[in-house]
């Protein structure tokens, strides 16, 4: 399983990577490997502003919907264009080309309810 | 919950396995997506040990089946195989099955893993005409080896001449050594090949000798989550998707397999009959989405101005086509071909258009 340590993770399988007050977010390799193939992405939430755990998109895979939550609190200003025609992208390289969006952190001490690579794993691994 | 004689081996292959109809079944091996496109495009072997079969025997079988399915089986020659259903006495459906004609004295019915128990009931409490009737479920195991490189595969199994046998019919003969193996040019995924029906005992067996053969052409295991795809693409019926207790074979576009010649009298008989003279009003379509999206079980059909008109009972997205694709029941004139309908999505109507079926 990878788990990058620079990433925050969450319960509901997100990761975040935070640089300043920007977080980059995404869904788990765990996560995209439990959904298998990734068939459609629906972010329709920029620049709108969420708290944190609420629903920003929906993810589908063929047999599945399942929706995406903020890790963090914030306005979401852009997300990934690449995925409305590759959402494979996610099942291909997670933490990387599969990014979601970007948030402009309201409260960048909310990473402090995240966990950590190692936590993530314990909770996976249950 | 149940194993079929195959489960080691979807372990062994790292299968995501999910308990469906009380058996422990693979879902997905390398990825539905892949899977589908092996079946379409090569060959691919589904474990369907789960389904039910029941005999049907005696004097007066075909009276039986006559009695209690919707198809016409004196049209039926040995050696053939029919799609019908079991109507259930109140204008819905028991069971979608396949019956097989051995000899006048002997049928095979081959039924849904998850009605089992309740086919059995039914057909028990129905036979007023003392057919034998036996469960021999738990005792067979089945193979379905589907796609366009099925028949080179098997052939190199079986003395057989498979390209002999044409759509829905079948063989009893040897396959890999094993003797008494129902090979049936049948599926539920609209890419050719066979089922094989064989005990238990065999199973590990052919397995092996299955793969050994079909390294060559590239073959491996599919999981359910394909199937579903294949059979989605191809507008096939799924038992509890899309046909119930409550849903009418006439509702759910089976008038093909609902049959009142021959003087065939059976179970519905008349309120099929005035349903087919009269028309109904709700009627099982395919549809394609327009607008981007995936339509799912469950989801709302409105027409334009955001009406409910209907119910999605199945719905993917098709791997063939890289759209949504679905079949649900439709109110009124907008389920004729071509009628532009909307799909609840989110709390969103997303434009989806009535077609024929099959999709691809």
């Amino acid at each position: 399983m990878n788990l990058p340590e620079n990433l925050k993770y969450t319960k509901d399988h997100e990761w975040a990577l935070i640089e300043g007050d920007i977080a980059i977010i995404g869904i788990t390799d765990f996560a995209q490997k439990e959904l298998g193939d990734i068939v459609f992405v629906e972010i329709e939430t920029v620049d709108e502003t969420l708290a944190q755990e609420e629903i920003f998109g929906t993810v589908e895979a063929v047999k599945t919907v399942s929706d995406l939550f903020m890790p963090l609190g914030g306005e979401i200003i852009e997300k990934n264009p690449a995925l409305e025609d590759s959402p494979e992208l996610i099942n291909k390289d997670p933490y990387g080309e599969g990014w979601m969006i970007k948030v402009k952190m309201l409260n960048p001490s909310e990473a402090n309810n995240l966990l950590s690579a190692a936590e993530y794993k314990a909770l996976i691994e249950g | 919950m149940k194993n079929t004689p195959f489960t080691m081996f979807h372990v062994a292959a790292g299968a995501r396995m999910m308990p469906f109809a009380g058996y422990n079944m693979p879902i997905e091996y390398s990825g539905i997506k892949d899977e589908h496109m092996i079946v379409r495009n090569g060959v691919g072997v589904f474990d369907v040990s789960h389904m039910g079969e029941i005999w049907v025997k005696g004097p007066d079988a075909l009276n039986f089946i006559q009695k209690v399915c919707s198809n016409d089986a004196s049209v039926l020659v040995p050696g053939k195989a029919q799609y019908s259903c079991f109507p259930n006495g109140k204008g819905g459906i028991v069971d979608d099955l396949l019956v097989y004609f051995f000899q006048p004295d002997k049928y095979l019915l081959v039924v849904n893993a998850a009605n089992i128990q309740k086919d059995w009931e039914w057909l028990v409490s129905q036979n007023n005409m003392n057919v034998e009737l036996e469960n021999a479920s738990d005792r067979i195991a089945q193979l379905a080896v589907q796609g366009p490189k099925a028949l080179q595969v098997l052939q190199k199994l079986t003395d057989v001449d498979l390209a002999a046998i044409p759509y829905y019919s079948f063989v009893v003969g040897s396959v890999a050594g094993v003797e008494d193996v129902i090979i049936s040019a049948t599926g539920y995924t609209g890419a050719g090949g066979f089922e094989l029906y064989f005990y238990n005992e065999y199973a590990p067996f052919i397995w092996e000798k299955l793969f050994s053969a079909g390294e060559e052409f590239g073959i491996k295991p599919i999981g359910l989550g394909a199937r579903d795809t294949l059979r989605l693409e191809m507008g096939y019926c799924l038992y509890g998707n899309d046909i119930d207790d409550t849903t009418s074979p006439i509702e759910a576009g089976l008038a093909w397999i609902t049959k009142f010649t021959n003087n065939k009298n059976f179970i519905d008989r008349d309120l099929l009959f005035a349903q087919k003279q009269q028309g109904v009003n709700r009627k099982l379509r395919g549809f394609k989405m327009i607008d981007k999206g995936i339509p799912r079980h469950g989801y709302e059909i409105t027409d334009a101005s955001g009406k409910i008109i209907g119910t999605v009972t199945s719905g993917s997205i098709s791997p063939v086509l890289g759209i949504g694709i679905g079949m649900g029941y439709i109110n009124g004139s907008l389920s004729n071909l071509g009628s532009e309908i909307y799909i609840s999505v989110r709390n969103k109507l997303l434009k989806a258009e009535v077609v024929k079926t099959p999709f691809i």
